[in-house]
């Protein structure tokens, strides 16, 4: 069971949070500008890469919290966690 | 019987503690300290069961963990029964009552080893081969038949009555393995002020060191050593000792979980203790030093019982003072063949052979059995054994190239009633691989060592591939300091390959026989007709060295697709005595290296693991959370049935009793309770609704973005019916919401929906639109809600009420009003999901009860009638109200569920509304809620039932839609139900059919508001 560090609450064991898929992904500002296309790729379409991937998870069971994370997918260990709203760390593409 | 093969004295066996038990009705004796395997042994036992698939006579093969063979059945009664336990790691105790498994009528006697006659009939992949062909006979005829024949041990058909406990823990070392390297590991880091956990599957810790009966450690006999070590060890406040407790199971950040089990090796367990209990320990850096596992050799006919491994023999010997037999064969490919001769002619064991593998044969320990005027033949293979329930003799036969050309030597038979195999030892290497470390093949020794690490980890000893006590000693001591250092440094895990030993702080000075690292890894060569030859590699499967190279000649390449066709190494051993010789055996097929053909991969759990320890306390009762409203317990005690919804229980119906003392069925209590609503009042209980409390100076923006309905203008102390989309543009939930000031609402969800409904509304709030200033906060459980709903509501609730006007031009359907009820506070709706006149009095939760009994005291004039959730359904599916998930699947659009008048289609956005403007999301065939009604008054649908135009039309027949709610109405004196059907609208007053397996029953298509369809009874 991995460790995830809340970046408000510090280092809690998995169970106590949530998955909440992939991040920086804003909802548009004004949907009814974009083509059905634009939309779909919107709601549905994801980069699901190997490698890094940053993504959204709650902290549901301690504070509450949504915030972001960078886990690497072919590890499954997270790399860095940070607060929603911060900017993508720099740190690649791929853990290697 | 007598224990003929107990040794005159030594051994670890208590033998001033006499211990009887029965194995098979019969009963024998052995002594404290000894396992199962061990006591039958001594007692000259060694067939204890019957083989898988062949059903032939098998006996033991090791003296651990690893065991393939030998699984009993033991039982304290016929619910404390456990099947297929390792008799190697039954520890005796009096009264101990065990069996034999898969064999019938009798161990002796198996009707099943005819399989054995028909064997060269059920070759690899024989499931896959026979049984294809007629394809409707699998089902019907072979997976009966082979059910029935297979599978080892019996479930018991009792609950469990034992306790299970589950435990989290933490510490900054964790050992596994209490052998002579994780005992060296566990002094170094306890040294360095550690906490230390020390963990052992065994009922004693010491590992190897338990059988030995020479060696010596910094100047003492090893097993005086162990004993101090032991006492230095327990006395240590920072240490934990923990014997009869696996690690089972490696996870991320060294998240380990154990299994200990407490109680099964006691005669008289207490009450107070638990059988095992489940420990989820994590440890800042772990050791693993889990030792190596003897390789059996894969030679005909060695599946005899009395064919043993060798330093298992050894084992049975020095630590248990039981003898394998009066006359050994000892068939090697390494030194510890002969290291177990010594030992057995020390014991009075007659050694008549020792068949060496190896062309050439030297070193101290050849060199002493020599001495020791010991029959020593290198070069020398076993090419089969004789005997029928116990091995009689063994066939030698000398061989003249490498160990893989076939012997043309004549074989000579030796009389023997044990035979003892090593083709050297197998790192074990199972919790490493389990940590994701990557292994690496070592060639200098054969094996598959630990290298690059994962996880804080690293390995120690003979699991590492060290040889030799001393060095293994002194690995230990220096990963366990390296342990102890790491453990104090907080960064993150440390990967990479595991540190050289690296100079250990302390020294072990030992005397003791370093075995080396010789061995072998395939099917020993024989010259006899491979049709009528069994050379056993996975003894548990009955995996044979002809199934496997003939999986190779049908094409099979890679190790993972060998492994599944054969199933060789896929059974509870997971192949610990049998994975590498099986590599061996492809490898030498394919003419590739070992480490070509690769290594399957090892899957926790490293031995079986009861379900009572996953299970631990969630069972009965404690399975799931329960939750009971405020006015649970009134409708207990007035006889309601209950239903489960989400974690709640709700009331279903209130059974009244009859005349004749029964009471009525569900049938008849909801018809009585729709019509006590629809004719005077009734109450119902809806405090499971969940409820949110949206506050703010942006609550009602808010509100607009997350419904579809306009809040803007609604006024405060107004109801509006809201309903919830996802983005994907489909109904998620829908509730009341009352406005109960401009930054105050009291929002309503469906009763399973409350969580979810919270948690998307927190996503959209915190992630993206942290600029509104609202705050949520789930207050489904400050409430009790009370449902007061029929003609007569007013009249019942106006005498109770205080600070607010009931009139019908004061306080209008669809309104809240806060005030009092009995002096206590309360939110009052008025509402209606029954299409009558109706209040939800919302009070906390803690006057729920007394509220409740107030009302009904109240309303007893107009024979107020409490009525449960099916009632609740019937009442307004009579009135085409949905319900979000039954009418709703997540593939419907408000529209499609007559819900379009709700959407505020002025609103520039909402959740949602961009994808309702998708064409597909209008489209004319969607499926449209509808009504039905069957010809037949009396016959109501089955919900789920699919709808077809033409029941006749050829398969597959396009279906149109299905029911969602069906029930029958007592108050309209017909069956009604709601559906979804594709373009339904447009349908109505036609006919549909609804295909059932016995009959076809057409329907009517109808609007779906079955009673008052104007609405004129809403406002009484």
């Amino acid at each position: 069971m991995l460790i995830i560090d809340c970046p408000w609450c510090g280092a809690r064991p998995e169970i106590e949070f949530r998955y909440g898929g992939e991040a920086h992904i804003a909802r548009p500002a004004d949907p009814a500008a974009m083509s059905d296309q634009e939309w779909a790729d919107f709601l549905y379409n994801r980069t699901n890469p190997k490698g890094l991937h940053a993504e959204r998870w709650r902290h549901i069971h301690g504070c509450g919290r949504y915030f972001n994370a960078v886990r690497d997918t072919v590890s499954d260990f997270f790399v860095t966690t940070y607060k929603a709203g911060e900017p993508r760390p720099d740190i690649g593409e791929s853990g290697k | 019987m007598t224990n003929r093969f107990r040794t005159h004295s030594g051994g670890r066996i208590d033998r001033g503690a006499p211990v009887s038990f029965r194995f098979d009705g019969k009963t024998y004796s052995g002594f404290k300290g000894d396992t199962l395997a061990s006591a039958l042994i001594a007692n000259g036992v060694h067939l204890v069961g019957r083989s898988f698939k062949y059903h032939r006579p098998r006996g033991f093969i090791s003296a651990g963990s690893d065991e393939p063979n030998a699984l009993v059945n033991v039982a304290r009664d016929a619910a404390r029964m456990s099947p297929n336990l390792r008799a190697t790691q039954v520890e005796l105790y009096e009264g101990l009552k065990a069996s034999s498994q898969n064999r019938w009528p009798s161990l002796g006697f198996d009707a099943g080893a005819a399989n054995d006659f028909v064997s060269p009939f059920l070759p690899a992949g024989f499931y896959y081969k026979t049984f294809m062909w007629p394809a409707g006979a699998w089902k019907r005829f072979y997976e009966p038949k082979i059910r029935a024949m297979a599978g080892l041990g019996v479930a018991p058909t009792l609950p469990d009555p034992d306790r299970y406990t589950q435990n989290y823990a933490y510490c900054d070392v964790l050992v596994v393995g209490a052998g002579p390297a994780g005992l060296a590991a566990a002094l170094a880091a306890a040294a360095g002020g550690a906490k230390v956990w020390l963990v052992d599957e065994q009922a004693e810790l010491g590992g190897s060191l338990l059988a030995e009966r020479t060696a010596t450690i910094e100047g003492k006999p090893a097993q005086q050593w162990l004993a101090d070590t032991l006492a230095t060890l327990a006395a240590m406040d920072n240490v934990t000792l923990l014997p009869r407790t696996t690690a089972f199971a490696y996870f991320p950040h060294n998240m380990i979980a154990l299994a200990e089990r407490v109680t099964e090796h006691l005669a008289a367990p207490g009450a107070d203790l638990p059988r095992e209990r489940l420990w989820q320990l994590r440890a800042r850096e772990v050791v693993l030093a889990t030792g190596a596992l003897e390789r059996p050799l894969v030679f005909p006919d060695n599946d005899r019982p009395g064919v043993l491994l060798a330093d298992s023999a050894r084992t049975y010997l020095n630590r248990y003072g039981a003898k394998p037999g009066d006359r050994a064969v000892i068939f090697t490919a390494c030194d510890a063949g002969y290291r177990t001769a010594l030992d057995l002619a020390a014991g009075g064991v007659a050694v008549v052979a020792v068949a060496d593998l190896r062309r050439e044969v030297h070193g101290e320990l050849p060199a002493r059995a020599l001495a020791a005027g010991i029959d020593v033949r290198p070069a020398t293979v076993v090419t089969g054994t004789t005997g029928r329930l116990r091995v009689s003799g063994a066939r030698l036969a000398k061989i003249k190239g490498g160990p893989s050309v076939d012997p043309v030597g004549a074989s000579e038979t030796i009389a023997c009633d044990t035979v003892l195999m090593s083709g050297g030892f197998t790192p074990s290497v199972h919790l490493f691989s389990q940590s994701r470390g990557k292994l690496a093949w070592d060639a200098a020794s054969g094996a598959y060592l630990p290298g690059t690490s994962v996880e804080r980890e690293r390995s120690a000893g003979a699991c590492r591939g060290i040889t030799g006590l001393q060095r293994v000693l002194e690995d230990g001591y220096g990963q366990g300091e390296a342990a102890a250092k790491a453990s104090r440094d907080a960064a993150s895990p440390a990967r990479g390959a595991t540190p050289p030993p690296g100079p250990s702080a302390k020294t072990f000075p030992a005397q003791a026989d370093d075995l080396g690292t010789d061995g072998f890894i395939g099917a020993t060569p024989h010259a006899r007709n491979p049709a009528f030859t069994k050379a056993f590699v996975d003894w548990q499967n009955d995996v044979t060295a002809k199934d496997i190279t003939l999986a190779t000649r049908e094409g099979f390449r890679s190790i993972e697709h060998v492994k599944r066709y054969t199933t060789t190494g896929m059974a509870t051993d997971q192949g610990k005595t049998s994975n590498m010789n099986t590599l061996g055996i492809v490898a030498e097929a394919l003419g590739e290296s070992v480490p070509k053909i690769g290594l399957t991969t090892f899957r926790p759990p490293f031995t079986p693991t009861t379900f009572g320890l996953f299970a631990g306390a969630a069972r009965g009762d404690q399975f799931d959370p329960v939750r009971k409203t405020a006015i649970h317990d009134w409708a207990a005690e007035h006889g309601a049935a209950f239903e489960d919804v989400s974690l709640w229980k709700r009331a279903w119906y209130f059974p009244k009793a009859l005349p004749d003392g029964r009471r009525e069925d569900l049938h008849a209590a909801v018809g009585r309770e729709c019509k006590a609503v629809r004719s005077s009042v009734g109450m119902f209980d809806a405090s499971t609704l969940g409820k949110i409390e949206v506050v703010g100076p942006d609550a009602a923006e808010f509100m607009n973005r997350m419904y579809t309905n306009a809040w803007a203008k609604l006024e405060p102390g107004r109801l509006r019916y809201g309903v919830m989309l996802r983005e994907d543009g489909f109904v998620m939930d829908d509730g009341v919401v009352g406005r109960m000031a401009p930054d105050r609402f009291h929002v309503t969800t469906t009763t399973g929906g409350a969580p979810r409904v919270l948690a998307h509304m927190e996503d959209y709030l915190q992630t993206e639109w942290p600029d509104l200033d609202v705050w949520l906060t789930s207050t489904t459980e400050q409430w009790a809600v009370i449902a007061v709903q029929g003609p007569k509501a007013r009249e019942v609730l106006a005498p109770l009420i205080e600070g607010i006007d009931l009139a019908k031009e004061a306080f209008p359907h669809m309104s809240v009003r806060e005030g009092t009820i009995l002096g206590v506070p309360t939110r009052l709706f008025s509402v209606s999901f029954t299409g009558e006149l109706g209040f939800e009095v919302n009070v906390p939760a803690q006057y729920g009860r007394a509220v409740w009994e107030a009302i009904f005291a109240a309303g007893e004039r107009f024979g107020i009638t409490p009525y449960g959730t099916e009632t609740m359904h019937v009442l307004r599916a009579e009135k085409g109200y949905i319900i979000v998930g039954q009418e709703t699947d997540g593939t419907q659009v408000p529209d499609d569920v007559n819900l379009g008048w709700a959407v505020g289609k002025a609103k520039k956005d909402f959740v949602g509304k961009r994808s309702l403007a998708r064409a597909a999301m209008s489209a004319p065939d969607r499926k449209q809620l509808v009504g039905l009604r069957t010809t037949d008054p009396k016959l109501v649908l089955e919900e789920g039932a699919q709808i077809v135009a033409d029941p006749k039309a050829p398969v597959p027949v396009p279906m149109l839609g299905f029911v969602t709610s069906s029930y029958y109405s007592a108050v309209l004196g017909h069956s009604i139900a709601l559906a979804v059907v594709k373009g339904g609208r447009a349908r109505i007053g036609t006919r549909l059919s609804v295909p059932m397996p016995d009959r076809v029953i057409e329907v009517e298509i109808v609007e779906p508001v079955f009673y008052d369809p104007k609405g004129d009874r809403l406002n009484g």
